[in-house]
């Protein structure tokens, strides 16, 4: 294994494993991560503000007035080191309901018709595979999944949408993904789920975290209604789409 | 009758909302600290109105700003290069910039026009806003912090804490920093290796002009274009505030305080902290250069630009009082004398 030291600016740098999806990098990123938080909630690495774990890289942001580059890297090193034997560690499993039909499936005909396959069978592999979260961002809570079943490996679409809504289940690059948020958008919209995947009210924010596994369970437009009438007068908790626990801090630890 | 004590926002001007040092520790579930674009603008405004140097400020573009007490006195304090007016029961007046002024129930400010840059902060006695993950930094994407989640629109009123004291004496920032035309200072990185050999030399040797697609969450440079070696794509990882991204058409774009936090277009380099405040402060039009610096000397000038700013806090004086009883002025309802609790020496002069 092998890594690469990047500077981000005066105030961050990157650890970078690797320059491909791959859950054998997202292991080592996830074990550096874990144990520099580890490090910085024991008061061990002064200055340090946060880090942000990505594919297949871990940003650590630092405050230049309290340390430096130099410093930080040399309190990580032993870190880094430990990262590279890190295990994957299994995260919490999902099930999350999705409507496949309908106007929450605009592109699902062009897909199926890109492919050469039927809906029902796109509906099929896309509610079929379990997916890991590789990581949180872009935007709050947005979690980049994959990896997707080989014939819905599809390139972005040709004309980003300017408007996606916010709950679209999209597929693009190998990923999967569900945007917590209206946004512009170049993935191809396949479903849609009635979770909302972040609320600043609840105690972690985002519902996904990276490491956790999700799997989606189609419903009905109608059942998808259900569901949002019953989240939005706080009858149902999204806590109920969790499978299993650990939470990711005892992953983590 | 007892009222509680409001700012009245009558117009936000160009864009206002509210913001203060910005939300940390929660990038990783694509949270960006927002948080003001210039820190050290907002650490002056609020030392001028006595405030702990991180509170909550209502940042504003380009002018426009204008502001009504409401209810009771309110004090409040404006940093950037700023013509401000004051509305008061005598008519309007001019107010020095870079002081802190005590309105009268109903009495209105507004910040004119900018002198030089687009960015001023104004600093409340009073205003506190709930923490949203820490902070009452305005992020509109997820309509959390400030008002409502939302930049403020003409009408919002911001309720002041009852027990803020706008009778303090004001204070003066008698010499305001000067402008710097410096090079904005970059880092090379950390994708400086998906571009041609020349990409970094046409960046720091170029002259960029700064595109109307200017705002909290980055601003869309013009000028030589930088050439990529392979594609002008990698596999998404985080950005930083100051993070210069460059999509296939080879401009440069830099994103801000409310960027996203990870991107798929490489970076060729990142602006130090110290110079941010600086380049969002420039308008579409503006032109720039930059300049390349290592990470540790970006580190040096992080610490010299702390040492200057906390000398221009420290230069902060009172005004110079002039003998009235400014809480008997302001509780009894006179007409006139408004304008000389707020000191000679800084009368307007119309």
């Amino acid at each position: 294994m092998s890594f690469r030291i990047l500077d981000a600016g005066d105030a961050a740098l990157t650890i970078e494993f690797g320059s491909i999806i791959d859950p054998a990098l997202l292991a080592e990123v996830n074990a550096l991560d874990a144990a520099v938080l580890r490090r910085k909630q024991a008061g061990k690495l002064p200055g340090v503000i946060e880090t942000m774990p990505t594919f297949r890289s871990l940003t650590v942001f630092f405050d230049p007035l309290v340390t430096d580059r130099d410093a930080v890297l040399a309190a990580l090193q032993p870190l880094i080191a430990a990262a590279e034997h890190g295990s994957t560690t299994d995260g919490r499993h999902w099930r999350l309901p999705v409507c496949y039909e309908g106007e929450a499936a605009p592109d699902l005909a062009e897909v199926a018709g890109a492919i050469g396959i039927g809906e029902d069978e796109v509906v099929a592999l896309h509610s079929g595979a379990e997916y890991l979260v590789y990581m949180i961002g872009f935007l709050p809570g947005f979690p980049f999944m994959g990896d997707l079943p080989a014939p819905l490996r599809l390139p972005r679409r040709a004309q980003p949408r300017v408007r996606v809504p916010a709950g679209s289940v999209a597929i693009a690059t190998g990923l999967t993904a569900i945007y917590p948020w209206e946004s512009p958008g170049g993935w191809h919209l396949l479903g849609r789920c009635p979770v909302p995947l972040f609320d600043a009210r609840r105690t972690s924010p985002s519902l996904l975290a990276a490491g956790d596994r999700v799997r989606f369970v189609p419903v009905s437009a109608q059942e998808c209604r259900a569901i949002e009438a019953g989240l939005a007068s706080a009858q149902i908790d999204p806590m109920q789409w969790l499978e299993s626990a650990p939470t990711p801090a005892e992953n983590a630890a | 009758m007892s009222t509680r004590t409001e700012v009245e926002i009558l117009s936000p001007g160009a864009f206002a909302s509210i913001q203060d040092g910005g939300r940390r520790g929660h990038r990783r579930i694509g949270v960006p600290w927002a948080g003001v674009l210039d820190r050290r603008l907002m650490r002056i405004a609020n030392a001028l109105a006595g405030r702990a140097e991180d509170a909550a400020v209502i940042e504003c573009f380009d002018g426009g700003l204008h502001v009504a007490a409401s209810g009771g006195a309110v004090k409040l304090a404006v940093a950037g290069d700023t013509v401000v007016e004051v509305e008061g029961t005598e008519g309007r007046r001019q107010l020095a910039p870079w002081r802190s002024v005590t309105l009268a129930d109903g009495e209105q400010l507004r910040i004119r026009k900018m002198e030089g840059g687009r960015i001023a902060m104004v600093a409340i006695v009073g205003l506190e806003p709930a923490a949203v993950m820490g902070s009452a930094s305005t992020y509109a994407r997820a309509g959390i912090g400030g008002v409502d989640g939302r930049a403020l629109g003409a009408g919002t009123r911001l309720a002041l804490s009852a027990d803020a004291d706008p009778w303090d004496s004001d204070r003066v920032l008698a010499q305001p920093p000067a402008a710097d035309t410096g090079p904005i200072r970059l880092v090379p990185g950390p994708q400086a290796d998906h571009f041609s050999p020349t990409a970094l030399d046409a960046l720091v040797g170029g002259e960029y002009r700064v595109t109307p697609e200017a705002d909290r969450m980055g601003i869309r440079l013009e000028g030589a274009q930088l050439e990529h070696a392979g594609a002008a794509e990698i596999v998404s990882d985080a950005t930083v505030p100051g993070s210069i991204q460059v999509p296939g058409a080879g401009q440069p774009i830099v994103l801000l305080a409310d960027a996203q936090t990870a991107g798929g277009y490489p970076k060729i380099a990142t602006v130090i902290g110290a110079d941010l405040g600086r380049l969002a402060a420039l308008r579409p039009g503006q032109s720039l250069r930059f300049a390349a610096v290592s990470a540790a000397e970006g580190a040096c000038i992080a610490r010299a630009a702390e040492t200057e700013t906390r000398a221009l806090i420290a230069s902060i004086r009172a005004l110079p009082p002039d003998g009235i009883d400014l809480m008997a002025l302001y509780t009894g309802n006179l007409v006139d004398g408004v304008v000389h609790a707020l000191g000679t020496e800084y009368r307007p002069l119309y």
